[in-house]
């Protein structure tokens, strides 16, 4: 098999580095596997790691630091047929952490070679993720003070199910990491090896003591065996087959005679939970299966259950610009903390408004009439009355009708409209 | 009569879907994950490709890769996650890799408030990448534009090869409105430029007749290189100063010269010439109910509603402003965008209304505004 080396632009590491032995590894482990160039992809981080790509004539793409293997993810899912392949340097680890924890949960088809030379080579030879605390950097004692970071180990508990520890001297290394590339999912392979131009200037290292630090710890050569599983890529695809598609936006006609020409501006005040949006939104249906135009604009806190809930919905017989409103035609206060989140609207209604409030509720003063309804004695749950009330509106034939209404329930609830309408019972008496 | 009901996020979703959108990669983040349920919706069943980033920088980088590899790619967030997008932002700007990006703006700084709208981020988008060479945003004014501007947003991000922006507002994005589907129209989508034929591909090569490089995925049959280090056209580093800077210049070039093939906007005029309202966004709907309360032609202004925010489309503005004493900019941000007016229109009276504490501006504030103009 031909080389995949760019016979123009030749390695231009350090002498000595390991970053050169490992250009000629990854080329014969391609070379193994019998890659051709259009088929393999070479994503690389930065620092020394990153010239990789340019050594290569295969597809490149070199980004920014740490970040290679989100490229990967996506270049991947994208091309399936394709073999990506990042080198990425423990600079790129300890930056990127986030990334090659997803990696190794998600478990794509990416093979990551972590060309591993405890420090930063390009910068000034400052502590990486796995400097040992006994290192000599550019990073002052600040090395001294942390715990460097196993790379192996901690894919294991990631999840990766094809991890490699070697040294970056060892003869067979094309081979393994022949072998890391040809296993479908993601396969890690730490490779130690040596910066000559920064970090064994004050630091010793050889290739004996690599295999040293080495063969003191776990051993690392291949399947995870509690890992293994199915590939990501192949995954998805296979779930994605059953997944049903969304139909297009639901189409609702008009079909009813609203009430009243007039505009409706109508407030829902309610605590969360309250199921307020959810009326708004049946109100909207409503209005829709009338003809009219409707807006919805929805306040509420990022807590979910708990805070005010606001929807404010307006029908009209033409186009809804501004869509808050300065003065409610109805009010439906079914909660406290609504009412107290918009306390000032009260005092704007107009003399024809109408205000349709839970019994118990605390309202401020206001100019219109206000019907009091007695969910409690009802026994009609907090969560149902914001909808409860809707149908007193839609019995009195003011905004909406009941058939209005009852229309949007079986757009919205297909399959409970008749149950919900039985529900809400037929409230309050005159 | 027929319409349906939807809110500004499903519709920058179908938009983008049909546009031919098959790549999506989001982070949670109120107001925008909704795009992200929609899209997790849309795209699985198509055989396209939606998932859930680790983060927010994982997100639009498999975008990226994505992209690359010949998909067309979206991501959505908000404010907070835009900060954390911009490095990879910078990349899509210098190295050319198309994608939409929608940032569904609520209430900062930071975190703000999740649920709140605002428009804090209309100099962020413009700025928020280092190198500060030009980006496109589009700022939907409600649902059918949302619907319209993302599948906008897709047809220049293919053509020009560059990052477009879409300037959402939860006050958009989570506001549902009755739709007539008929407004919901598709439009057709450029391609990347095809390279230039009978040469070996050089990826960032282009032409006397077209600015933008001539594309071919990663994966495809051509070996490509994507790089973002100052590159030449063949993708490899470069330290020549007079390419670096003929690069820098096509780089603006390709948006700022082609920005009237693409400035959107409406023009409301009204018989009343001398003062000129100039909004986007949901704001603009305020300012239109103004003008509706007065009938129309009436009304104590002239509105121009500018859904091209950037690159900025100084022709219309200076062609709207022509007649017009007095210039009101009307933001939901402490001033941002009136900046851009004050340096286009600078022999005229610009004056800026606008807040920012979760509240839309109101018909009524507007009008106070005028008045005491
Ligand atoms: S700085 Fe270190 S890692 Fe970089 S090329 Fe030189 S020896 Fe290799």
């Amino acid at each position: 098999m031909d080389s995949l080396l760019n016979p123009n632009r030749p390695p231009v590491f350090c002498p000595g580095c390991t970053h050169e032995r490992l250009t000629g590894a990854l080329d014969r482990a391609l070379g193994l596997l019998n890659r051709k160039a259009a088929r393999v992809a070479l994503v690389t981080d930065i620092g020394c790691s990153g010239l990789f790509d340019t050594f290569f004539k295969t597809h490149a793409f070199h980004g920014l630091h740490g970040r290679a293997l989100t490229y990967a993810a996506g270049m991947k899912l994208a091309r399936p047929e394709l073999t990506v392949v990042v080198t990425m340097g423990d600079g790129g680890i300890g930056i990127g952490g986030a990334h090659f924890l997803a990696a190794c949960r998600r478990n794509l088809d990416i093979t990551l070679l972590i060309l591993n030379n405890f420090n930063f080579g390009m910068t000034g030879g400052q502590m990486s993720a796995t400097t040992p605390p006994d290192a000599v950097t550019g990073s002052g004692f600040l090395n001294r003070l942390e715990h460097p970071l196993d790379i192996c180990e901690t894919a294991k508990a990631a999840g990766a199910p094809y991890v490699g520890r070697y040294s970056a001297f060892e003869k067979d290394l094309p081979e393994k990491i022949a072998r890391a590339i040809g296993h479908e999912g993601f396969s890690l392979v730490d490779i130690w090896g040596i910066c000559p131009g920064r970090y064994t200037r004050k630091n010793r290292i050889s290739p004996k003591s690599i295999a040293a630090q080495i063969s003191r710890r776990p051993a690392f050569d291949g399947a995870v065996a509690e890992n293994t599983r199915q590939e990501y890529g192949a995954l998805y695809r296979e779930t994605a087959r059953h997944a049903p598609p969304l139909p297009p936006p639901r189409r609702i006609e008009a079909v009813f005679i609203p009430p009243s020409t007039k505009r409706q501006d109508v407030v829902l005040l309610g605590n969360a939970g309250q199921r307020i949006l959810t009326a708004g939104e049946i109100l909207c249906l409503a209005g829709m299966t009338g003809g009219l135009q409707v807006t919805q604009k929805n306040e509420y806190n990022i807590t979910v259950l708990r805070g005010p809930s606001v929807s404010e919905v307006i029908l009209s017989k033409e186009r809804i610009d501004y869509t808050g409103i300065e003065t409610p035609s109805v009010v439906i206060a079914v909660g406290q903390e609504g009412v107290r989140r918009r306390k000032g609207l009260f005092k704007k209604m107009p003399p024809d408004g109408l205000v349709l409030a839970a019994e118990g509720l605390e309202l401020p003063d206001c100019p219109c009439e206000i019907r009091l309804l007695p969910f409690k004695k009802q026994r009609i749950r907090s969560r149902d009355q914001a909808l409860a009330a809707l149908s007193v509106l839609a019995r009195k034939n003011r905004v909406l009708s009941s058939k209005m209404l009852e229309a949007a329930l079986k757009i919205r609830f297909p399959s409970q409209a008749s149950r919900i309408l039985e529900t809400i019972p037929q409230c309050p008496p005159e | 009569m027929v319409h349906c009901l939807m809110d500004g996020n499903e519709a920058v979703a179908r938009g983008a879907f049909a546009a031919g959108c098959r790549f999506f990669a989001g982070y949670p983040i109120t107001p925008a994950s909704s795009i992200f349920d929609v899209m997790m919706r849309l795209l699985p069943p198509a055989g396209g490709i939606c998932i859930q980033g680790e983060d927010e920088i994982a997100s639009i980088g498999s975008c990226l890769g994505a992209s690359m590899a010949g998909l067309k790619a979206m991501t959505a967030t908000s404010g907070p996650g835009i900060s954390l997008y911009s490095e990879q932002i910078s990349f899509a700007v210098g190295s050319e890799i198309p994608i939409v990006i929608v940032d569904v703006q609520r209430l900062g700084p930071s975190t703000g408030s999740a649920t709140r709208g605002a428009d804090g981020d209309i100099q962020f988008l413009r700025w928020g990448n280092s190198g500060g060479l030009p980006v496109i945003v589009l700022a939907p004014v409600d649902v059918t534009d949302c619907f319209r501007l993302t599948q906008h947003a897709f047809d220049l991000s293919e053509r020009l090869r560059c990052p477009v922006f879409i300037a959402s507002n939860k006050e958009i994005a989570l506001t549902r409105e009755s739709v007539d589907p008929e407004q919901l129209e598709t439009i057709s989508i450029g391609k990347r430029p095809a390279p230039v034929p009978g040469k070996p591909f050089l990826p960032f090569e282009t032409s006397p007749e077209n600015p933008v490089p001539g594309f071919l995925p990663i994966g495809g049959e051509t070996v490509v290189r994507q790089t973002s280090s100052t590159h030449g056209i063949d993708g490899y580093i470069t330290t020549d100063p007079a390419q670096i800077q003929d690069f820098r210049q096509r780089l603006s070039k390709k948006l700022l010269d082609a920005v009237d093939t693409y400035t959107f906007f409406d023009y409301f005029p009204s018989a009343s010439k001398d003062l000129l309202v100039i909004t986007y966004g949901v704001t603009a709907r305020s300012a239109r109910a103004c003008l509706k309360a007065f009938g129309g032609r009436e009304g104590p202004f002239s509105l121009l509603v500018l859904k091209t925010l950037w690159p900025v489309p100084e022709s219309v503005i200076r062609e709207k402003a022509e007649a017009a004493k007095r210039v009101l900019v009307l933001e939901m941000n402490m001033g941002q965008y009136v900046r851009e007016i004050q340096r286009v229109l600078d022999s005229k009276e610009v004056r800026f209304f606008g807040r920012m504490n979760g509240e839309l501006l109101a018909p009524s504030d507007i009008l106070e505004a005028c008045r005491h103009g």
